[in-house]
């Protein structure tokens, strides 16, 4: 795989804002300390249940996510660390419901499938492929009932463009022409099946235009480049112009989940990419720019800190007592009320 | 009290909710030609199309919608028109709405009422016809209202549109025309999981909801004239269901039966029937019956519909035999 931008520094005919570039570093960043701190729980025994790291998918949290205001409401995958760290989760309280916390965001009883940070608008990954595709749409039309200038965004993987709730979502949000951002962050995997060998047609974005919903694609690992298509997308649906779709191709460089070696894919697929990996290429720019590297590597080493100081909260921290499990069934008919 | 259809009183149940709380509003397909059965019959002429709002035939995307917009803080009505149809939203309803605030830790709620209507009505064969009250009832999270009268449709209807958590609301077809006293009262509300006493009766307690309630107090017009008298009992909601007024009754009586429209196996009765066999075996003077359709399909043609359906001499001949100690 060539590597235009790292070997050519920033790309040219860009207005480096150096102060931006620096921002989305220090993000993806965290993200990437944030999945490598969720895989060594895991190692460790500390985290519990199936983890699907973000790791090499970390510019498009960045270059889409940081964009949005607080009062605008996001939703994400089961991939979804990355997105709601840049949505404005708290990192403690993320690790903690990694962890299984009680002071996890929520509760500890989501996990990393349901991580949800509702303060910060952030409505929920979700463990179901595609799910978030038509609640976005209800969200954004919530929106519209209630007035107000707050936009949604919707990530989902290239997985999600064959299920229904894709077409569903699509058509909904452009029939009432809702204000919502889709982004389709395409990692080339739908699990562990190569997305290209089982959908047909070129893809999410002549789908969407298909549906009457303008689409742009991008290089999902260069986050200037997903910065500025984004810009351009969330403006016209803040505007009034109703849904868009991003499509941004990355590369996951993890497996699936952490438990799968990804085996099925060539050495050289993964090397080229690890060589694009989005980090590294903004860090060549910041260099470029004359960013020096010990600024960079301090960077570096405070976000490995950060989360590593949140792990070790997490890990002092004590689990929900067993009557959470039932709590916040339902008001109504709850365990409490009619144990079985 | 005015004297009112069923189909009227959840219309105009519905339109008193939506002038109290502006955060209502209704979602499916052609309400604004007043649903399909006319339910929603004059409400877009009063609160207009964003309120009664049409939807696609989409029915993962009403449904999904309905879940997202209800996190921001509106109260969706979802009009599902068939409950088959909400089949297509299984997703949406199971994984989605009923699991959201748990799983978010109390983060969400989900305020939404899913209108499934059900029955066997004017031979809509297998795919309209279908009473799957038992699925819903399964599912932790979610409530389970089948109302029988046109009172208890408006009453019901509007806790479950005050309800903060999500609520299946089960009309049956055949009962839209059924005529009913309504109370005037625009707050009249029923508590979930509170059963109505159909008929007061020492010999035994027949169980019931939906429209199979009025079949059950056919059967107990047959058994008062042979000196069988019958309690009916109808649940109302499925979840939670009134397990007291159940308890009590079969404290009086010695017996129960359950009769239900939908298939008997892995039907609500046989909830119903193993929780009193299991908490009140000491009360009962007969083994605890049901009866529901056989695991079969429901066909076309009246004869093959009808072949599936539990009717009044059924009911009657099942209590009779209790009652007889056979």
């Amino acid at each position: 795989m060539e590597r235009p931008h790292a070997a050519a520094g920033v790309p040219a005919g860009r207005n480096l804002d150096l102060g931006r570039l620096r921002a989305h570093h220090r993000l993806m960043l965290r993200i990437r300390a944030l999945e490598e701190t969720a895989l060594r729980g895991l190692a460790e025994k500390q985290v519990f249940g199936a983890i699907h790291p973000s790791i090499g998918q970390e510019a498009v949290a960045a270059g889409v996510v940081a964009q949005l205001l607080r009062d605008d409401i996001l939703l994400s995958t089961h991939r979804g660390h990355g997105h709601t760290l840049a949505k404005g989760a708290s990192a403690g309280a993320m690790l903690m419901e990694l962890l299984g916390r009680a002071g996890g965001v929520c509760g500890g009883k989501g996990g990393s499938m349901h991580i949800a940070d509702f303060g910060v608008g952030m409505l929920g990954a979700n463990g179901v492929v595609a799910a978030n595709i038509v609640i976005a749409a209800g969200a954004a039309h919530a929106i519209r009932l209630q007035g107000g200038a707050r936009i949604v965004c919707c990530l989902f993987g290239d997985g999600a463009i064959n299920r229904g709730p894709f077409l569903e979502g699509l058509n909904w949000a452009a029939a009432f022409r809702l204000p919502v951002l889709f982004v389709c962050e395409d990692n080339g995997f739908a699990a562990t099946t190569r997305a290209a060998a089982l959908t047909a047609g070129p893809g999410a974005s002549a789908r969407a235009r298909a549906l009457g919903v303008p689409a742009e694609e991008v290089d999902g690992n260069d986050v200037l480049a997903v910065e500025a298509a984004a810009a351009a997308l969330i403006a016209a649906v803040r505007g009034g112009g109703g849904p868009r779709l991003l499509h941004a191709r990355t590369y996951r460089l993890t497996g699936h989940t952490a438990a799968d070696a990804a085996a099925y894919r060539p050495a050289d697929e993964v090397a080229a990419a690890r060589a694009r990996d989005p980090i590294a290429l903004a860090a060549a720019w910041l260099a470029e720019a004359g960013v020096p590297e010990a600024e960079i590597a301090a960077d570096r080493a405070a976000a490995a800190a950060e989360m590593a100081a949140a792990y070790d909260a997490a890990c002092a921290a004590p689990f929900p007592d067993a009557a959470a499990a039932f709590r916040d069934v339902q008001d109504i008919g709850s365990p409490a009320e009619m144990p079985f | 009290m005015a004297q009112m259809s069923y189909l009227d009183a959840v219309r105009t149940a519905l339109a008193q909710e939506m002038r109290r709380d502006p955060a209502v509003w209704a979602v499916g397909e052609d309400l604004g030609r007043g649903g399909v059965f006319g339910q929603y019959r004059g409400l877009v002429e009063e609160f207009g199309p964003a309120r009664i709002c049409d939807a696609p035939i989409s029915e993962a995307a009403i449904l999904g919608v309905a879940v997202g917009a209800a996190m921001l803080g509106t109260r969706p009505v979802v009009e599902m028109r068939f409950a088959d149809f909400a089949l297509c939203a299984m997703d949406e309803l199971v994984n989605q709405a009923a699991k959201a605030r748990f799983m978010f830790g109390g983060q969400a709620r989900v305020p939404i009422v899913v209108r499934e209507p059900i029955g066997m009505w004017r031979s809509s064969a297998a795919q309209h016809s279908q009473s799957l009250e038992a699925w819903y009832a399964h599912v932790p999270g979610l409530i389970v209202a089948c109302p029988a009268t046109p009172a208890d449709a408006a009453g019901l209807l509007r806790t479950a549109i005050r309800s903060d958590d999500p609520v299946v609301f089960m009309e049956h077809k055949n009962l839209w025309g059924l005529e009913g006293e309504m109370p005037d009262d625009p707050d009249h509300c029923i508590k979930f999981g509170a059963a109505r006493r159909v008929r007061a009766g020492r010999d035994v307690t027949i169980v019931s909801w939906s429209a199979q309630v009025h079949v059950c107090a056919a059967a107990a017009e047959t058994l008062a004239a042979e000196g069988i008298a019958a309690e009916v009992i109808d649940l109302r909601t499925l979840w939670p269901w009134d397990r007291a007024a159940v308890f009590a009754s079969v404290g009086r009586t010695g017996r129960l039966l359950v009769a239900h429209e939908a298939v008997a196996v892995g039907g609500f009765g046989a909830e119903v029937a193993a929780t009193v066999a299991e908490q009140r075996a000491a009360a009962l003077r007969a083994p605890v019956r049901r009866l529901g359709a056989p695991r079969a399909l429901i066909g076309y043609a009246p004869p093959v519909e009808d072949a599936v359906r539990v009717t009044a001499p059924m009911i009657a001949a099942a209590a009779r035999a209790m009652v007889a100690g056979q």
